[in-house]
């Protein structure tokens, strides 16, 4: 029986394809609106795609795939020093959270100073004073330098006197002037200019980013950044007993207790001193993962921390909610204004098939009426017709497809705009032709069942 | 044997407040394997008969049996099924599909048969068929290649192709010339006479309906003569169901 089911429905079909061919420019001109709609749905959604996936990616660019975690507050005696007081991330931490955490893509320790950048006669106090790693480029999307080189990991590591300059800084010390080779003093120490970053404005916060100084978080821990919480003044806070390697301003001056001998310093090691970073910028995969990023973040600092489940968290972790909200709704709108465009173009073309549908029905009358006169019931006649209508909107449908595709492909070659394919708005597309066929074909086509086989076989 | 009994048969058409009696009682029968011409003037209620004999209608009164069964009272799908298995119709203007090619018309109401046969199958029956109306080399002509005479031989195949016992033609050869009505009739005779198919002529031309073994007038409703079987005498009349009942 289903044998002669799929008989019966490939020659449904057959008989449906031969009617449109028996009027086949007819056809072509109906299924024209249909072929333009999908055409238009296929290019603007691989285009629009492709058009918010570089939107998403500069919004990535901005930090929002980023989050950062930082020390939780320390507290004395009822008196909290305010988020960020407490010391207890270390750079292991970042490293462990790198290893360990699989919906991050990069990591950067982070030390923070605010103090005076000292050239020639001019000198400047950056908005941010960052002790990084080289990896802080990847995480903040700022791989490519305006000039000169990023530092190193090995920097990093023997906390090499080296840095890079952000575009504002450049301008103020440098007015215009290539910095990279040159040496600039922050807080006595001097620091190698290595390279320039690119301009990338100001944050969400209006904070102008390219006010910045990075150099490996080492060498702005140990030289220049006794605690995080440091006075502006150059001066002043020279004047306080700082580890310094070069605080011997004044020559001549002879170190007040005699030097430790070799042994002596055997016998006695130091302490070792906990190194601690101000925070630790993470870079999830995606925006998307950032919420996973979070939360594995945060369960592994819990246990290198052995911050059991009653304890407070030692650190706070933040991300760019204001940012991924204006991301998510910056691609739906896009979105739902490309779906209300393919809606209304879609249902003039459903308008052209139902039209021509009826003029055919009108037109073929006779033939209805021999086919009722042969034996076919009202729901054969219905059946063709809707069958037809379908055809020849599925046919559009893929012409249009095929015509969006190579639109978008096109646009892409000659005007050098993202695109992506889209196999969403593919199988939509055929989905909506397909129901476009059905709902205009069907008055058509109820019409055509609802004749009555004696005036049609006389109709002229 | 009986083909087709009608019993008091009424078809009244309301038009608004008016009713408009056209069949006013009628009776008759037809037997298998006869063949006969249904004639009366444009108005006589001959095309209303053959639309309810054709079971394209049904009537306002009366009952009415085709091969045994009660058509009367079917209703429309039923009606499109007895007409796909039971009945083949020829009509004057031939009623091809165009630009669909000869075969293709004939095998065209198979389609429509519920028990549906393979592709193969209703291509080798069409073209059995064309083989029988003589246009054997012609089956994948449109119709607008080819003549008048040979477009209403395909649609006497068409007819023809789910086996029908019974065979309408209306006004079979009246967009026909002379030499060519007397071919397509001639066709019906050795139909008839071979095949052993029930043809009834629906025609207002005498010369056509003398074709026929039998007449059957009909003029307002109502028939004239030629409504009983002509049968042949010491053969006892045909007893249908209504006359065991009643």
């Amino acid at each position: 029986m289903s044998v002669l089911r799929a008989h019966f429905h490939s020659r449904t079909f057959r008989t449906a394809l031969h009617a449109l061919r028996r009027n086949a420019m007819r056809s072509a001109l109906t299924t024209l609106g249909i072929v333009i709609g999908i055409a238009a749905v296929i290019a603007m959604m691989e285009i629009g795609t492709g058009s918010s996936r570089a939107i998403q990616k500069s919004i990535a660019s901005m930090g929002a795939d980023n989050v950062i975690v930082m020390p939780g507050a320390a507290a004395s005696g009822g008196v909290t020093f305010g988020g960020g007081s407490a010391m207890t991330l270390t750079p292991d931490d970042a490293e462990a959270i790198l290893r360990d955490c699989p919906a991050v893509r990069a990591v950067a320790p982070i030390v923070r100073a605010r103090t005076q950048v000292v050239y020639g006669n001019r000198n400047w106090v950056p908005l941010f004073v960052f002790g990084t790693t080289p990896s802080f480029l990847d995480v903040r999307d700022w791989q490519n330098l305006a000039e000169g080189e990023p530092f190193t990991d090995q920097d990093v590591r023997s906390a090499n006197k080296v840095c890079l300059l952000g575009q504002t800084l450049v301008r103020e010390l440098f007015q215009g002037a290539s910095p990279v080779g040159q040496e600039v003093r922050v807080k006595n120490v001097s620091f190698r200019v290595i390279g320039v970053l690119s301009p990338k404005g100001a944050n969400m916060m209006g904070m102008d980013q390219d006010d910045v100084i990075i150099a490996p978080w080492t060498t702005i821990k140990r030289r220049v950044a006794g605690s995080t919480l440091q006075n502006v003044n150059q001066s002043a806070a020279a004047a306080q007993d700082q580890v310094n390697t070069l605080s011997r301003i004044y020559p001549g001056s002879s170190p007040l207790y005699p030097v430790p001998s070799a042994v002596q310093a055997a016998d006695t090691p130091l302490p070792v001193r906990f190194v601690n970073v101000d925070q630790i910028l993470v870079a999830a995969r995606t925006p998307a993962e950032v919420p996973i990023a979070i939360r594995q973040v945060t369960q592994l600092l819990h246990e290198r921390h052995r911050i059991r489940p009653d304890e407070p968290d030692d650190f706070n972790i933040r991300d760019m909610t204001e940012m991924t909200r204006a991301m998510s709704s910056t691609t739906n709108l896009m979105t739902n204004l490309l779906l209300c465009v393919a809606l209304i173009s879609l249902v003039v073309g459903g308008v052209g098939i139902m039209n021509i549908m009826l003029v055919s029905v009108t037109e073929r009358t006779r033939e209805i009426g021999l086919r009722m006169a042969v034996g076919a019931r009202g729901r054969d006649i219905l059946r063709q017709f809707l069958v037809e209508a379908v055809v020849l909107c599925l046919l559009g449908g893929t012409i249009g497809i095929l015509l969006g595709r190579g639109g978008s492909l096109l646009v892409r070659t000659v005007m050098r705009w993202p695109t992506e394919l889209s196999p969403g708005a593919i199988i939509a597309a055929v989905a909506v032709s397909v129901s476009v066929g059905l709902i205009f074909g069907y008055y058509p086509a109820w019409k055509a069942s609802r004749l009555d086989p004696i005036d049609a076989l006389r109709y002229e | 044997m009986e083909l087709i009994r009608l019993e008091d048969i009424h078809k009244t058409y309301y038009l608004g407040e008016l009713d408009v009696p056209v069949l006013k009682g009628i009776s008759l029968t037809i037997d298998r394997g006869e063949m006969v011409a249904l004639m009366g003037a444009s108005g006589s209620g001959k095309t209303t008969l053959m639309n309810i004999l054709g079971c394209l209608d049904h009537p306002t009164r009366g009952r009415y049996w085709l091969d045994g069964q009660e058509v009367s009272r079917l209703s429309a799908d039923e009606r499109a099924y007895v007409r796909n298995s039971k009945i083949g119709f020829v009509f004057q203007n031939f009623n091809l599909l165009p630009r669909t090619s000869a075969l293709e018309n004939v095998i065209m109401p198979l389609s429509y048969t519920p028990t549906g046969i393979s592709n193969r199958e209703a291509r080798a029956r069409g073209a059995e068929l064309l083989n029988l109306v003589g246009l054997g080399d012609r089956m994948d002509h449109e119709p607008s290649q080819l003549s008048g005479g040979q477009q209403q031989r395909v649609a006497i195949a068409r007819a023809l192709v789910n086996h029908p016992p019974l065979l309408f033609a209306d006004e079979p050869t009246g967009n026909l010339d002379s030499r060519t009505s007397e071919e397509i009739l001639r066709m019906f005779q050795q139909l008839n006479r071979d095949e052993g198919l029930t043809i009834i002529l629906v025609t207002h031309d005498a010369g056509v309906a003398q074709h026929a073994r039998r007449t059957i007038h009909i003029r307002d409703g109502v028939i004239l003569d030629g409504a009983a079987t002509s049968h042949p005498p010491g053969e006892p009349a045909a007893c249908g169901p209504l006359e065991a009942m009643s």
